[in-house]
């Protein structure tokens, strides 16, 4: 008994450790993920390092300068705003908190998707139909109307109640998802074993159960990211957001506000949505990328490259 | 037939999730309806008395006096008699029910239309492109509708009116629903009128819409092809076409269809952005207006409308899944 034990035990380090570094050669293999990843790290750079981007600018690009609804030249190279602020250096500086809202939406979001899909799959019975119920009652409810009445009554403005709502309202899709796969993964043998084991539930889900779903949490953060930057972005453009704040979403809302459109200034109208879109596209893009290497079935055919091989 | 019972449960539970989170947040949350109201009766000049002021929160259902269980079993009884109250926002008196009643066909009539178009078009172009696995059409419409699936509503919008709407000549209008001054009815230039003003918002639902159409039922094809039953048909010999749109196609769409259904529900919601930026006077924006004027008896209704809709959207499909997929009759 104790050689069949051991025997279960030894590979299970090696099948954890195999999906990490086949995910990391899947990536780079796959030009959507390559693509989205290239994006996302010119993004975590100009969030961390906004500086290095504008280095004549000294001081708060949130400084009003004295020329107005420029066009874009040689000095402001996307114009400036109705109070003479540099675009592109507000543009830079608000890569940040566009970037913080989608991760730390994304981990929270992701955080109660498995805490509860897998409760759900794991418990069975009365806690599985409470779960599920509460799951769907929330991907039911109307989010952005939801999210637009909570950021109103609870003030305009504040950032940590719009990360609250977002996870709140963001959660219930990827639940689902993983209440299915880890339903899907309760009946296997290597789970059994470790219950023959002994080992603790809270050991058997977090050690045995979670890595094998790793492509669908990262999966599921990233649609989540995707989800509160457009969210985020939208409400800040609606004038939800702090109107003093770095964000694009607040930017959007200024030019909207000062008619940049109307004055013929679109580099200012567009340029803060563009970013968003950008960004929303290399966490939809990296995604993608993910269901395809966790499904196999579902990646482009690649005729020529395999018969030169 | 439990499975019905349990979607009808279902239906009843989260409508009255919708209706509870609806009567406490504005009582949760910081500063009074009754602060917001006084403000606003300050802020336009006129002077209203406190009897007044309490006269309109009792329509809107706010009695600080009141035992808050009886607030909220009186709040339940007139949200579900239709009971909605009197507009306390820039249309002042109202009833909530006629300003609704105004909105409802603009958006039904503009976003309802392009989400089903964008749902059809999207379900044929995402069954052709996981039919033909490696196709040039399988090569091309994921990454582009990858992309236009990750697009800011609000943003496709301001770039349709900056190309088509705004310059020397622009080609088409930028807000409201019909040009002023033309008589409502069906004579041709207030119907042109109508067309012309919907195209650019359409187009702008269009376009983020499809793409997550096209990508889950190209996924959904891709994986039904693989199935047993499928490779059977093709051994029979029965013509491609059957087998595309038949055999794989038919049970590819099944998962699409509660999407949908959920997306018609969220026709009113998700529009909100569109319908704010071209200043379309339909739901969405009307909510907008309701936040910002903190019209809370209109708030109210709009949302208990909104999610009334997701659920008989939902409700309705999962009628229809019982109907065709005979799993969901066994399984109970």
């Amino acid at each position: 008994m104790s050689a069949l034990v051991a025997g279960t035990a030894a590979p299970a380090p090696t099948a954890a450790r195999r999906p990490r570094g086949g995910l990391w050669r899947a990536i780079l293999h796959n030009r959507k993920a390559m693509l989205g990843a290239v994006l996302l790290l010119l993004f975590v750079l100009l969030a961390a390092f906004p500086h290095l981007f504008v280095p004549w600018l000294h001081g708060d690009p949130r400084a009003i300068g004295d020329l107005p609804l420029e066009h874009p030249s040689g000095k402001h190279w996307l114009g400036t705003t109705g109070l003479g602020q540099d675009v592109y250096a507000q543009l830079v500086y608000s890569t940040r908190e566009s970037l913080i809202i989608a991760v730390v939406v994304g981990l929270g979001a992701t955080f109660l998707s498995v805490i509860i899909g897998v409760s759900a799959a794991y418990l069975g019975g009365y806690a599985d139909d409470a779960l599920s119920m509460l799951t769907d009652v929330f991907l039911v409810l109307p989010t952005f109307p939801l999210i637009i009445v909570l950021a109103t009554y609870a003030g305009k403005g504040n950032l940590t109640v719009i990360v609250v709502v977002l996870i709140l309202t963001g959660w219930s899709y990827g639940a689902r998802q993983m209440r299915a796969q880890a339903l899907s993964l309760r009946n296997r043998d290597f789970l059994e074993s470790a219950r023959v084991r002994g080992e603790r539930q809270s050991y058997i889900i977090v050690v045995e159960m979670l890595p094998t779903m790793t492509s669908l949490i990262v999966a599921n953060f990233l649609g989540a990211a995707l989800y509160a930057v457009l969210t985020a972005a939208g409400l800040q453009f609606l004038g939800l957001g702090d109107p003093n704040s770095l964000s694009w979403g607040t930017m959007l809302y200024w030019a909207q506000n000062q008619g940049a459109l109307v004055n013929g200034l679109p580099a200012w109208a567009l340029s803060p949505g563009l970013a968003v879109a950008l960004l929303g596209v290399s966490f939809a893009l990296l995604n993608y990328a993910f269901d395809e290497i966790s499904n196999p079935a579902l990646r482009p055919v690649r005729r020529r490259r395999a018969r030169s091989h | 037939m439990r499975f019905l019972i349990r979607r009808l449960g279902f239906f009843v539970l989260t409508l009255w999730a919708a209706m509870t989170l609806n009567f406490f947040i504005p009582r949760m949350m910081p500063g009074s309806p009754e602060e917001a109201l006084r403000e606003r009766f300050s802020k336009s000049g006129s002077v209203v008395s406190p009897e007044q002021l309490r006269t309109v929160l009792a329509e809107f259902g706010f009695d600080p006096d009141k035992n808050i269980i009886l607030q909220y079993t009186e709040y339940l009884k007139a949200m579900v008699t239709g009971h909605w109250g009197v507009s306390i926002g820039s249309s002042l008196g109202a009833p909530v029910t006629t300003l609704i009643g105004d909105a409802l066909p603009w958006t039904v009539g503009l976003v309802g239309i392009a989400t089903v178009l964008a749902f059809v078009l999207g379900t044929l172009i995402g069954t052709i492109a996981g039919w033909r696995r490696g196709g040039l059409m399988d090569g091309v419409v994921p990454p582009v509708f990858i992309i236009t699936s990750a697009l800011p509503y609000f943003w496709v919008a301001l770039v349709f009116i900056s190309l088509f709407a705004i310059g020397s000549n622009p080609i088409l209008p930028n807000d409201f629903n019909y040009e002023q001054g033309l008589t409502p009815g069906f004579n041709p230039p207030f119907i042109g009128s109508v067309l012309k003003h919907g195209i650019l918002p359409a187009g702008t639902i269009l376009i983020t819409a499809i793409g997550g159409w096209i990508l889950t039922m190209r996924n959904n094809m891709v994986t039904t092809l693989a199935e047993d039953y499928v490779r059977m048909a093709r051994a029979k010999g029965i013509p491609n076409r059957r087998i595309m749109f038949g055999y794989a196609g038919r049970n590819a769409f099944l998962p699409n269809l509660s999407g949908f259904a959920m997306s018609l529900g969220f026709v009113i919601s998700g529009t909100i952005l569109v319908e704010y930026v071209f200043n379309y006077p339909g739901l969405g924006y009307m909510f907008y207006n309701a936040t910002v004027s903190t019209d809370y008896p209109l708030l109210q209704a709009l949302f208990l409308l909104v999610t009334l809709a997701v659920l008989i959207c939902v409700l309705l499909c999962d009628f229809a899944v019982f109907l065709l997929d005979p799993r969901a009759r066994t399984k109970g």
